[in-house]
């Protein structure tokens, strides 16, 4: 399936990041690389850092030591509206959905960075504003269509169900037309046919758009599916990177994962 | 029968005043679920900036000698509101993300007496008739033909605060900035997330609550001068916050006419039998009785915890 993909160069550099809060070390020393049109996963046990990872990346967290280099651009802080302005979107484990707000209007925030027009236009939906509105909902329509969520383009999403509720976040998060999507667990807590939903989207997203992915993950059997690399943590240290097959025949992933003898001095 | 018809209207007149005050809380609560204590001493400072601008004795005319035309007075106002927007974002607001909304709120009843003092020292605490060239007096129309009285001015208060509900209403709903006003109100998280940046929508929200306090103040400043007791309607659109609903925009609307209406009637109806000053509490005891069969308001979203 990654045949048909041109995997370009690296996208996102994570270079020795160190975060903690007070003492505890959620994070030390971590580096990998993204390629571009990649999908990469990240997984470990609970509490391994792995939500901590990418709040990093989108500038949620920021962390004490290391930098990230994104598009070329090497720093270590960057605010959550810069992340987002310069193509990073992402979902959440909980979902983070405006639940008063209808399919529609949450995806239609995801345009937010694309459109410019003053307050004093959007003060009355006039003029240029109006014209941007029209242009953009068509943007929206397209994902909605992506993502087969016609029916409930009006509905409130608090009172979706939860597959469908994490899909609109994604739907959201597309309408960004990110280069890098962060997805942290978008399969938590779905069913069968749900997940299998799931993993197609994700994949005609890097397939169609192009997008690179980077996405948490539990149910190792879909993440050894879609992933082209891996990259394991286990409490905030890196155990191993590499391809999904690499990852499952190493030793220290296997020891992980199966707990046996971990040193607990730290 | 007139008599009821006159009461009624003046009561309509009272509450679209009540209503304008009211719409401030509520933009500020549904952005950003701070009860903004401040909201009534704003249309105060807001009244007392714009008098300062246009009037003769205003300190404007003591430093530059002339006085601001009434609309670039209004523009200039306006600037002064964002001003004190921005600064509340800098100073108070940005140093109390993610606290308890209690604190929020004593901030902001901080905020309320400090802008207070600051009206008087700045401005002075007499009682100052703001003139804006607003129509006066009966609306000889109907005076004539029906024998009913009514203000002008009322009625152009009721056009105003109509045509700003429109405004705020199209704002909210069909707009970037209004869609990121409510993602902001849901989830702050999320709404970073997409790049809306919560300093802008603050300062934003708290102009916008600023421009309708100026309003606000203009109305009552014409009709009663502009007076420190001002401040006190803050305590009058409480109740009307509890009948309409903390959340919408709406139910400030309806809210202030019902409480308006309700105690002009129960005043001059009720008022004989138990000795007046009925329209002293009876918004409050409305509330109260609110709070105990429908705590949501009339148009409050319900509140469903799922377990």
């Amino acid at each position: 399936m990654s045949l048909k993909r041109n995997i370009g160069d690296t996208i996102l550099a994570v270079d020795q990041i160190s975060l903690s809060f007070g003492g505890v070390k959620a994070l030390s020393n971590i580096s990998f690389s993204v390629n571009e049109h990649e999908v990469f996963a990240i997984i470990g046990p609970n509490g391994a850092g792995k939500s901590s990872m990418l709040n990093c990346i989108n500038g949620f967290y920021h962390p004490q030591e290391g930098t990230i280099t994104f598009k070329g651009n090497t720093r270590r802080h960057v605010s959550p509206s810069e992340a987002a302005r310069e193509g990073i979107a992402r979902t959440f484990q909980n979902i983070a959905l405006f639940k008063g707000m209808t399919t529609l209007d949450n995806i239609m925030t995801g345009r937010n960075t694309k459109m410019n027009k003053g307050i004093f236009w959007q003060a009355l939906r006039f003029g240029p504003a109006e014209k941007e509105e029209i242009e953009h909902r068509a943007v929206v329509e397209k994902v909605i269509d992506f993502l087969e969520i016609e029916a409930i383009r009006k509905t409130a999403v608090g009172t979706l169900p939860y597959g469908l509720q994490k899909r609109v976040e994604l739907g959201r998060a597309l309408a960004a037309e990110p280069d890098l999507l962060l997805l942290d667990e978008p399969m938590a807590g779905m069913n069968i046919e749900e997940k299998q939903d799931m993993c197609r989207f994700i994949l005609d997203v890097n397939d169609e758009f192009g997008t690179t992915i980077v996405l948490i993950e539990h149910d190792m059997g879909v993440v050894m599916d879609i992933s082209d690399r891996v990259v394991v943590l286990d409490y905030g240290k890196k155990l191993a990177d590499g391809t999904p097959d690499e990852v499952r025949n190493n030793q220290a992933v296997i020891d992980a994962y199966l707990g046996v003898a971990h040193d607990d001095e730290e | 029968m007139l008599f009821l018809l006159e009461t009624v209207i003046s009561g309509l007149m009272a509450g679209v005043m009540y209503s304008l005050v009211a719409l401030g809380f509520v933009l500020i609560f549904k952005a950003s679920g701070i009860f903004n204590f401040a909201q009534g001493v704003f249309a105060l400072f807001a009244g007392l900036a714009l008098y300062d601008f246009i009037a003769q004795d205003g300190w404007f005319y003591g430093l530059f000698g002339f006085v601001l035309p009434v609309w670039l007075g209004i523009i200039a106002t306006m600037g002064v509101m964002v001003i004190v927007a921005w600064l509340v974002e800098l100073l108070v607001l940005r140093h109390l993300v993610n606290q308890e909304p209690i604190i929020l709120f004593m901030s902001t009843i901080g905020l309320a007496y400090f802008l207070e003092g600051l009206g008087d020292m700045l401005f002075g605490s007499d009682v100052k008739p703001l003139n804006i060239g607003l129509p006066s007096g009966a609306w000889d129309y109907l005076l004539d033909n029906y024998n009913l009285y009514v203000e002008k001015l009322e009625i152009v208060a009721a056009v105003v605060a109509a045509v700003l509900v429109i405004v705020l209403a199209i704002f909210f709903q069909k707009t970037r900035i209004g869609r990121a006003l409510r993602a902001v109100a849901d989830d702050h998280q999320a709404a970073l997330s997409v790049g809306i940046s919560l300093r802008m929508i603050w300062v934003i929200v708290w102009s916008v609550s600023g421009f309708v306090a100026l309003v606000a103040g203009v109305m009552w400043g014409s009709k009663s001068g502009i007076q420190f007791s001002l401040s006190l309607i803050a305590l009058k659109a409480l109740p009307v916050l509890i009948l309409g609903g903390f959340t919408s925009v709406p139910g400030a609307i309806i809210g202030g006419l019902i409480i308006g209406v309700g105690e002009k009637v129960a005043e001059v109806f009720g008022g004989p039998y138990v000795g007046g000053a009925i329209e002293n509490w009876f918004a409050y005891v409305l509330a109260l009785a609110f709070l105990l069969f429908r705590p949501q308001g009339l148009f409050g979203e319900k509140i469903i915890e799922r377990v």
